[in-house]
């Protein structure tokens, strides 16, 4: 490891705020939450340089219209909360899906229910960055596990908002929020950034919702010239709320059409040790740390074992599980809940393999050596 | 591939969180691979305060610290919970202004009163962090005393170089004092 100053000691959270930067990001409203409140403090310093906007708002619903309403005025727009923030972003969050707005929402996931323990980690909230908003609506959600894929991670969700035009949903978990490791960033002319398209067409005939050839529509900023109408209604491609059934459902099927046509390069998973592993462990962000040193230590000891890391929690990778199964490997599944991906496994193995859960709820990272001593209890029951 | 696993523990407000992040720092001045993780509670002082710092010369999958090989203890709390998470070879080192019940331990203890010697020879308590990373730095050579004094520097306030510079010479003086008396 070179000794250069390039390599820094960075947090998950500062991490995060230094991918937003990188992505362009130009506007923050958020209301601050252990364990994410870094990400705030940083934003708040970094923005006004770069002639950004950062508001700490009244609570995390006005924060979540506010990042709606910068974003529709052109900004690169974000917030960042734990739990109980967001469970209240959840309505404006179901209003950016409906309304094609692109914005990044960051969970740092803290233990719950409720206020839970504060300043403790979990894994509680895979289920509600799925389930969170009512109605039928995509999701796209990232789960990195260390502090440089925070980093490109953030950046991608820009990315994937602004080409889509959707909220996208960047899960941490106190763990990789809050710990910090040596990590070397690019130089912002290497990071790769997207941004939304515009209207060719000049306003006089201009369709805010007439998807382009992506299904996505082309979209304008106010104050750009165009008029145009926002709602949550469903609505047809004027924008307009037409009350007609028909309607809303060639928009709703739209808005999933439009991130399930990605879905084969969108759901991705870390495959690591796989290819002739007879016990598979599955697990995501900092869980997936311990998963990792427990695979290492298990092969060690001559234990096929290998790690699948679901990078997006959604879309799920289902194809890279689904393969898993089908070679009929027993699957661990280890998370700081009491089952929430586990039930994305069982429903894509349908039944394939044995699906061994580990949940711990105590409040500390799941170790190496309690995967290590179900991968051998699995084992012995393989060999 | 060599790991080194150090645990820092008192109360909130002792500044061990920051001085775990400088000592990370510090490793990877030194050219290491490092990881720094903490908890604490919801208050903002008084409350139990540990920060975990792991170094190595390969990747750190695991980011926290199970058995540690060093431990600095600064409170008796933190010396009660965590001396027998301590490797049986390892070194525990406690402020002997907190900790008055030193636990037996069949690694190497080292009593030291380091907020004593912030306070006498810097006339401020504040800094006893940096003279715990001093003495504990000099102790057991983890990181070179240069990139520790870069990574100190670094971290604190401007105005405060100064005091923090003489803290840090304060804590080295008082580990070279320890091991010099060992060497007699």
């Amino acid at each position: 490891m070179a000794n250069d100053r390039r390599a820094q000691l960075l947090s998950g959270n500062e991490a995060c705020v230094r991918g937003a930067l990188a992505a362009g990001v130009r506007f923050f409203a958020g209301y601050p939450i252990t364990p994410s409140t870094e990400i705030a403090e940083g934003l708040a310093a970094a923005l006004p340089k770069v002639g950004g906007t950062f508001i700490q708002m009244e609570d995390e619903i006005a924060s979540m219209g506010a990042v709606i309403g910068a974003s529709v005025a052109g900004a690169k727009a974000m917030t960042a909360t734990s739990g109980p923030g967001f469970s209240l972003k959840q309505e404006n969050i179901g209003f950016a899906a409906m309304a094609e707005v692109p914005c990044v929402i960051v969970d740092v996931q803290r233990y719950g229910p409720s206020t839970g323990l504060p300043t403790s980690p979990a894994q509680g909230d895979i289920m509600q960055a799925r389930w969170g908003t009512h109605g039928d609506h995509p999701v796209i959600a990232l789960m990195p596990s260390s502090v440089r894929e925070t980093f490109d991670l953030t950046v991608e969700a820009f990315n994937l908002a602004e080409e889509l035009r959707t909220p996208v949903i960047l899960l941490l978990d106190e763990i990789v929020g809050h710990m910090r490791e040596r990590v070397e960033l690019p130089p912002d002319e290497e990071v790769h950034v997207v941004n939304r398209t515009k209207p060719v067409e000049g306003p006089e005939t201009f369709q805010p919702y007439k998807p382009g050839p992506n299904l996505v529509p082309p979209m304008p900023a106010f104050g750009d010239g165009y008029h145009f109408h926002v709602t949550g209604l469903a609505h047809d491609e004027s924008g307009f709320p037409t009350g007609r059934g028909q309607d809303a459902d060639r928009l709703v099927r739209r808005l999933h059409a439009k991130i399930e046509n990605r879905q084969p390069e969108l759901a991705r998973a870390e495959e690591w040790q796989l290819e002739d592993a007879q016990i598979v462990v599955v697990a995501a962000g900092s869980v997936a740390r311990s998963a990792r040193a427990a695979v290492r230590e298990a092969r060690e000891r001559g234990i096929k074992a290998g790690l699948l890391r679901p990078i997006t929690a959604w879309p799920f990778p289902e194809k890279a599980v689904r393969e898993a199964a089908r070679r009929a490997a027993p699957m661990i599944v280890a998370e700081l809940n009491l089952g929430q991906i586990v039930r994305e496994v069982e429903r894509v193995s349908c039944g394939e393999t044995k699906i061994v859960p580990l949940n711990r709820l105590d409040a500390e990272l799941i170790t190496p050596a309690e995967i290590l001593e179900r991968i051998q209890e699995v084992a012995a029951h393989v060999g | 591939m060599t790991t080194i696993e150090v645990r820092l523990s008192g109360f909130g407000g002792q500044g061990l969180i920051t001085a775990g992040i400088i000592l990370a720092e510090a490793a990877i001045l030194d050219g290491k691979n490092a990881v720094q993780s903490q908890s604490y509670g919801p208050e903002a002082r008084g409350g139990a305060s540990k920060a975990e710092v792991i170094i190595s010369d390969g990747d750190i999958d695991y980011p926290k610290v199970g058995e540690a090989d060093v431990f600095l203890a600064m409170s008796q709390a933190a010396c009660d919970k965590y001396a027998k998470a301590l490797r049986p070879s390892g070194i525990l080192i406690v402020d002997t202004d907190h900790v008055k019940n030193v636990p037996a331990f069949s690694g190497k203890t080292y009593s030291v009163p380091i907020t004593q010697i912030a306070v006498r020879e810097t006339g401020r308590e504040i800094v006893a962090n940096i003279v715990a990373l001093g003495v504990l730095v000099g102790l057991t050579g983890l990181v070179s005393r240069e990139a520790l004094e870069t990574a100190v520097l670094d971290r604190v306030p401007p105005k405060t170089k100064d005091l923090n510079k003489q803290a840090l010479a304060a804590g080295f003086a008082a580990a070279e004092e320890i091991l010099g008396k060992e060497g007699e």
